[in-house]
């Protein structure tokens, strides 16, 4: 197999497995908080906009690892580094 | 589809080039100023106020009382810095759903000069408020072991900002350019909205971030140093 095959091949299947394996756990932990922050919501009703606000920025921060393996995700498919090295030369 | 905005170039003279993100960024500069100062020539007191001037004063109310129930302080020294990231954030993400335009933030450069600029901030507001011996020393606290982790800290929360608030945005408006050629009526347009919701999350998560890391600069912390961001977050509050 040609070497251009070979690095679309390698980069397309670890784009595939890197936002699989990389959302399992931000939407695990995303539920979690969402679950904890409803129950403590249903417990104290008056603190609403402190927990919500709280919620938003953690749900944020937990969502990043996520979206930093999209981001990686995107750069092996559309800005692939070794691509560009060997259509270059 | 562009995956990288910064590789479209409406003008080039020599070295000097003129992107999408620059053009974007001045189009939302110009946004800002030219509503502030439509509505701000003719300010008045009393209760004739006009709808602009009662919708200023909400939001100016609304930043302020942010400010203050993150950081239990006056919200006048962090108010300027930390409403013109929140403003410029909110109307650049959301300039992207109008057609033709990209939004500023989806370019890596847009969002590393804004993560850079709170990474200036955060000094900055240490020194001025605790004092320079003060502020660099709760970098060798609780021992000068720690020193290397709290520089890379420092740093790696910087490029998270810009990396979170990057990824969003662009993927926001890349799988809005994927479901338009795959299904061109009605998904994308949900998608749009959902990336307004997006992008105004991310507005208030970037700028409520660059709070906390300011708020806790400024306060000389007893004991060992916090590094997580949402406990400092939530016991500033109590």
């Amino acid at each position: 197999m040609e070497t251009e095959s070979i690095i679309s091949l390698v980069s397309i299947i670890t784009a595939g497995f890197t936002i699989a394996i990389g959302s399992i756990a931000p939407a695990l932990g995303e539920g979690k908080a969402l679950a904890q922050a409803l129950m403590a919501i249903a417990q104290q009703p008056d603190e609403t906009p402190a927990i919500t606000r709280t919620l938003f920025v953690g749900l944020a921060m937990v969502e990043s690892t996520a979206i930093y393996c999209f981001v990686v995700a995107l750069i092996l498919i559309f800005a692939n580094p070794f691509w560009n090295y060997m259509i270059g030369g | 589809m562009e995956f990288n905005i910064d590789d479209i170039i409406y003008w080039e003279w020599e070295f000097l080039k003129v992107n999408a993100t620059l053009v974007f960024s001045w189009f939302t500069m110009t946004l800002l100023i030219g509503l502030g100062w439509l509505i701000s020539r003719n300010l008045t007191s009393g209760r004739n106020i006009s709808r602009g001037q009662a919708l200023y004063e909400s939001l100016v109310v609304f930043i302020v009382t942010q400010i203050e129930e993150a950081t239990q302080q006056k919200a006048d020294r962090y108010f300027p810095f930390i409403s013109t990231l929140f403003l410029f954030i909110t109307f650049s993400n959301i300039i992207g759903v109008i057609p033709g335009v990209h939004s500023p933030t989806a370019s890596l450069t847009t969002t590393a000069a804004l993560a850079f600029s709170v990474f200036v901030a955060i000094p900055v507001f240490g020194v001025s408020s605790i004092g320079f011996k003060e502020y660099f020393s709760q970098y060798v606290k609780p021992t000068p072991v720690m020193l290397p982790f709290n520089i890379i800290g420092e740093l790696s929360r910087t490029l998270a900002l810009a990396i979170r608030l990057f990824g969003n945005i662009m993927s926001g408006s890349l799988i809005v350019a994927v479901l338009l050629s795959l299904s061109p009526l009605f998904f994308p347009v949900v998608m749009q909205a959902f990336g307004l919701v997006i992008g105004v999350i991310q507005a208030y998560v970037f700028s409520i971030l660059a709070l906390v890391y300011i708020a806790s600069a400024t306060r000389i912390q007893p004991g060992q140093e916090s590094d997580t961001e949402i406990e400092s977050l939530t016991s500033n509050r109590e």
